[in-house]
């Protein structure tokens, strides 16, 4: 009678899962885009293909919503509840890494041969994550203004030096036509925004955030000369009000660029579509500037690992490999208006491909990306680096307050036995 | 008041009116903002921000950011979750705090005063400063579920409820509240030979009508609210409550308009519950007359 | 004495045991948990071993020094002075990043003074924790009496019988009703330095002549905006409880001072407010507790910033135990927020004690 209930139990479940279902692996995954329709059905379509591609595994997606997502997986860990698979902000990365929260990946190096090298995450000799798409910032502005103030227009080759940037804002202000010159969207205090978005400034006037040789000290690095000359210029744009201050409104940064509040933007890929929407052909996105050490701009977004806990890392690593195919990387961007993380990608994707309108961020990423440092002391030092933004932005002693943000990173440093390094 | 002349009272009347309306323009303009702003698009919604036009429901107005907001999240799970979370921790801190309440006020014993400050030490602990640690004990709990013990509270709704179930501030509350009351009407209680039981239940509950309302209303509040404790034990999509599903909507590009929409609708279960708990609070007073 | 009729150990440890042993496990429990990482330097994530390490993290927060700093002078002698005319210091980098004073190592100015021609300066190990403990201690002794007093009115001005008062009741409660999130969101809005609500009225209401105020920008105002909002916020919340307070009193007392004559100020002296001493106790005690919490509303609109002129103990607590990853920090912010708060309640109890 047991038996035959069992048989009839089992027969029935193969019936409603479906008869390869029965014998696949459960992998859980956690992901970061809950509340993005479009983003999950790209990903529920991964998925889907994966489980049927194969009888070993079955994935099963549990989404988070982003700005709670690295909280969430943080206590996840503590608590000994990882998933097999998990995403992380390629910044982040070192950080889990060291934490163990994930392990090296094992994939073959000829899929991603071809990445570009900002989407590959590598700490100490491996590589722990891999995005299937990058993000870029650019100077969105329009032809039209630059025209009227007889701005030259900045190409990759050729970007804005530091005085043609600042005499572009000054002629701006001096037209009077907007509020300011230039929106850098200071009101985003909240997330990575300020270390991903001005970090690149610094270390285009040749300072940085912590020595990269080393990734033991900061003092020197961000408080030396570079640091403080690039200290001097930040809060001379908010003195000469060119730029709105830390209490800019998250309305007017969402859409001060297109009720013409501001003559420019700097902003990410994501935004761009908006701005391609309003202006049309007139729409320009254009390279950092260069503060005498080359232009930058941030580096790594989301990419994908396996969790250090999986019992199956065999087959969580089979399904990221999956995952890099340059179909995927289409889809999420067709769908996000990421940039995918090869050429071969963009050349097919509807934004990204030669000659359509958002093709200048893919060079964007492959010239001028450089990524946040690479050591798990990130996390506290970008906290660190925000607050110091902050406060010169509102008047503070560039020098004092560099000295200080550079003594709490090493501070933080030494509290941590140098996080490896 | 009889001596009082018809005229003057009507104008005495209205100014009244007059001081209750503008003292509720003051407060009433959030929830207009959060209202009209759920009707409007995004482009407008933002442009209209630093004008009267914020509080009016002019330009294009629709019902589409609540089809979206629909189709970003489950919505209707969210709420269904927040409102059985927070009503079940309502009921069971009513009942344990008015309990405690009851044999602080009204019962002498051993450790009562050392008990007491204990609880009222715990007003001070801000919950931020003990998430960690606590998420640490959940994880390792132990259980009885249908399958024999479990460990690990990570991922229900009890992990929701039962650090909630008591509190300091509630207990308080009804502390203060039980003084009031008139300590004869116990001790002739006990005289007669009632048990603890009877008269808590039948004395003291029946006059506690305006507290209880008080205390659920704000435990109501508080527990609607919750963000950070959901948000660090509850992994599930299925138990998520309504404050962690806010987050659907800051994405890189904020859907304001949609981020109106789904404030209004979950709004609504705490605006409906203060309302009918203020009916059910003016009808206990007039039915009890309270203390002499 | 009827202390025997209602003596019952197991009665009172029967009824008070639910809660107890809740409010034990889940509040006390971890908060003894808390108190001992901050003896520690555990980090919230780290694979290092959690090592104790006594009382550093309290001294890291608390220490404070007085260092002096003699004017420059010239190769005379004399004092040199700047434009100003006002005197001239050596920076303080020459004490704080010094080898030769290495106690003062890291330490930063939190405010000076003049003494003659040298200037004291008192540094501060964490300057920002100084800052926000006089910022919390700004906002509590502003907000608590205001946010009282404000509550009491509009509880009698809703404790009227007029037709219609149920539906002010529920207006007055609506700010209370909308999260904190949202609403710190809308002030934001309105407290725009440009083109903000606020700013649009005053400046309409005063035919242009207002200038308009950068209200969260400007250090001298932020915390000034972040009170007014607050009191806004929070006071339907003590209204309602005043309200069951006022419920208590039997109108048959009102009736008794109405024979007599009693104007409505002695009405209001001699019946209302003495059958209002516990809840007023009590409303003095959620307040001060509410004040010393801030943090939502500090976490959406400033992140402690113009220059910490809104840094607060529960946001630094936050921010070192989570944004830094610095959990023994935070939980030492913490454990210092209890006992200031523990101190304040005891003399609170005793001023407000039961005379007998």
């Amino acid at each position: 009678m047991n038996i035959r209930l069992t048989a009839f139990a089992t027969t029935a479940l193969g019936a409603i899962w479906g008869a390869q279902a029965f014998a696949q692996t459960e992998l859980t995954m956690w992901y970061h885009g809950a509340g993005n329709p479009e983003e999950s059905a790209v990903l529920d379509q991964i998925v889907e293909e994966f489980n049927a591609s194969q009888s070993d595994w079955s994935v099963v997606v549990q989404s988070f919503p982003a700005g709670a997502y690295n909280d969430t997986v943080i206590a996840g860990a503590l608590a000994g509840n990882l998933p097999d698979i998990i995403d992380v902000d390629g910044p982040v990365m070192p950080s889990w890494a060291w934490a163990g929260y994930i392990q090296p990946l094992e994939i073959d190096q000829g899929t991603i041969e071809n990445f570009l090298p900002t989407a590959i995450g590598r700490w100490k000799d491996d590589i722990y994550s891999v995005g299937l798409w990058e993000a870029a910032v650019a100077m969105v502005t329009r032809r039209s203004v630059l025209e009227k103030y007889d701005i030259r227009i900045p190409t990759l080759a050729e970007p804005w030096t530091r005085d043609e940037l600042d005499a572009a804002l000054e002629a701006i202000k001096e037209g009077g036509e907007f509020d300011y010159p230039l929106d850098l969207g200071m009101a985003w205090s909240a997330d990575e925004w300020y270390p991903y978005a001005f970090a690149p400034f610094l270390q285009s006037f040749g300072g940085d955030l912590i020595d990269r040789s080393t990734y033991l000290e900061a003092d020197g690095v961000l408080n030396g000369d570079a640091g403080i000359e690039f200290g001097e210029w930040w809060q001379s744009l908010f003195d000469r009000e060119l730029v709105p201050g830390t209490s800019q409104d998250p309305a007017d940064r969402d859409s001060g660029l297109i009720d013409g509040k501001y003559a420019m933007s700097w902003n990410g890929n994501w935004a761009a579509a908006n701005a391609v929407e309003a202006f049309g052909d007139d729409v320009l996105f254009l390279p950092a500037p260069d503060f005498g050490n080359g232009p930058k701009i941030g580096a790594a977004s989301w990419q994908f690992a396996v969790s250090a806990s999986s019992d199956h890392p065999e087959g969580a690593n089979q399904f990221i490999e999956f995952m890099l195919q340059d179909r995927w990387q289409v889809a999420f961007s067709n769908a996000q208006a990421v940039i995918p993380a090869t050429s071969s990608a963009a050349a097919e994707s509807e934004l990204y491909a030669e000659g359509a309108p958002m093709a200048v961020f893919y060079d964007l990423s492959k010239e001028q990306a450089l990524l946040r440092p690479v050591t798990p002391g990130y996390p506290v030092m970008a906290k660190i680096f925000r607050k110091a933004l902050a406060d010169i932005a509102s008047g503070a002693d560039v020098a004092d307050t560099l000295d200080a943000a550079a003594d709490e990173i090493d501070a933080d440093i030494e509290a941590n036995s140098g996080y490896g390094n | 008041m009889a001596t009082i002349s018809q005229d003057n009272h009507g104008l005495r009347l209205a100014v009244r009116y007059l001081v209750l309306v503008l003292v509720a323009v003051i407060f009433i303009f959030p929830l207009v903002f959060m209202v009209v702003s759920s009707l409007k698009p995004d482009q407008q919604l933002l442009s209209d921000t630093g004008s009267l036009r914020a509080f009016l429901p002019v330009g294009d107005i629709g019902l589409s950011n609540y089809t979206h907001a629909f189709q970003r999240a489950p919505v209707g799970l969210f709420v269904f979750n927040s409102v059985f979370v927070t009503g079940l921790t309502v009921l069971i801190c009513l009942l344990v705090c008015s309990l405690a309440a009851f044999a602080f006020v009204f019962l002498e014993w051993r450790g009562r005063a050392v008990v007491l400050s204990i609880i009222l030490a715990t007003l001070i602990v801000p919950f931020e400063t003990i998430a960690i640690p606590l998420l640490l004990l959940v994880s390792k709990l132990p259980w009885i579920g249908f399958s024999g013990i479990e460990h690990g509270w990570l991922n229900t709704y009890r992990v929701q409820i039962l650090p909630w179930a008591a509190d300091g501030l509630t207990i308080f509350l009804f502390v203060q509240y039980f003084k009031d009351l008139p300590r004869e009407l116990i001790e002739a209680s006990r005289v007669e030979g009632a048990t603890w039981l009877q008269i808590y239940l039948k004395v003291v509950m029946p006059l506690a009508g305006p507290v209880l309302a008080t205390a659920a209303i704000l435990k109501f509040l508080v527990m609607y609210n919750q963000y950070l404790w959901p948000l660090i034990v509850v992994q599930d999509e299925a138990y998520r409550p309504v404050m962690v599903g806010l987050q659907y909507f800051f994405q890189l590009n904020t859907a304001w308009g949609e981020i109106m929409a789904y404030l209004s609708l979950i709004t609504i279960p705490v605006l409906a519950f203060y309302l009918v708990l203020q009916r059910a609070f003016i009808a206990s007073i007039a039915s009890t007359g309270v203390k002499g | 004495m009827a202390s025997s009729l209602l003596r019952s150990d197991r009665a009172g440890w029967g009824f008070a045991i639910p809660a107890f042993a809740l409010i034990g496990t889940f509040i006390v429990l971890p908060f003894f948990f808390a108190f001992y990482l901050s003896l520690t330097n555990q980090r919230l994530i780290s694979p290092n071993p959690t090592e104790f390490v006594g009382l550093d993290n309290y001294r890291s927060l608390l220490g404070v020094a007085v260092v002096t700093l003699e004017p420059e002078r010239g190769d005379d002698g004399a004092v040199l002075r700047d434009e100003d005319g006002n005197i001239e210091y050596p920076s303080l980098r020459s004490v704080t990043r010094n080898d030769d004073t290495p106690q003062y190592r890291g330490m930063r100015e939190w405010f000076r003074w003049s003494s003659g021609d040298d200037a004291r300066v008192v540094i501060a190990r964490d300057v920002v924790f100084m800052k926000a403990l006089v910022n919390t201690f700004t906002f509590v002794l502003v907000v608590a009496p205001c946010q009282a007093a404000l509550a009491l009115g509009l509880a009698l001005l809703i404790n009227q019988r007029l037709r219609g008062i149920n539906v002010f009741r529920g207006i007055y409660f609506m700010p209370v009703v909308v999260s904190i999130v949202v609403v710190s969101l809308l002030w934001r809005f309105i407290y725009d330095g440009q083109d903000g609500l606020l700013n649009n009225l005053l400046s309409g209401l005063t035919f242009g002549l207002f200038q308009p105020v950068d209200w969260l920008g400007n250090p001298s105002t932020a915390l000034g905006s972040i009170i007014v909002m607050s009191i806004w916020q929070a006071v339907g919340f003590h209204m309602v409880i005043w309200l069951a307070g006022l419920q208590t009193i039997s109108p048959t007392l009102y009736e008794a001072a109405d024979i007599e004559g009693a104007t409505k100020w002695q009405r209001f002296r001699f019946v209302t407010w003495p059958g209002l001493r516990n809840t007023a106790v009590l409303i003095l005690i959620v307040i001060t507790m509410q004040c010393f919490a801030l943090f939502a509303q500090i976490d959406v609109m400033t992140k402690g910033g113009p220059l910490d002129s809104t840094q607060t103990l529960v946001f630094q607590a936050v921010e070192r135990g989570y944004g830094k990853q610095d959990i023994s920090g935070g939980s030492t912010i913490s454990v210092l927020l209890f006992l200031i708060v523990l101190c304040i309640s005891l003399i609170q109890r005793w001023l407000t004690r039961e005379r007998t």
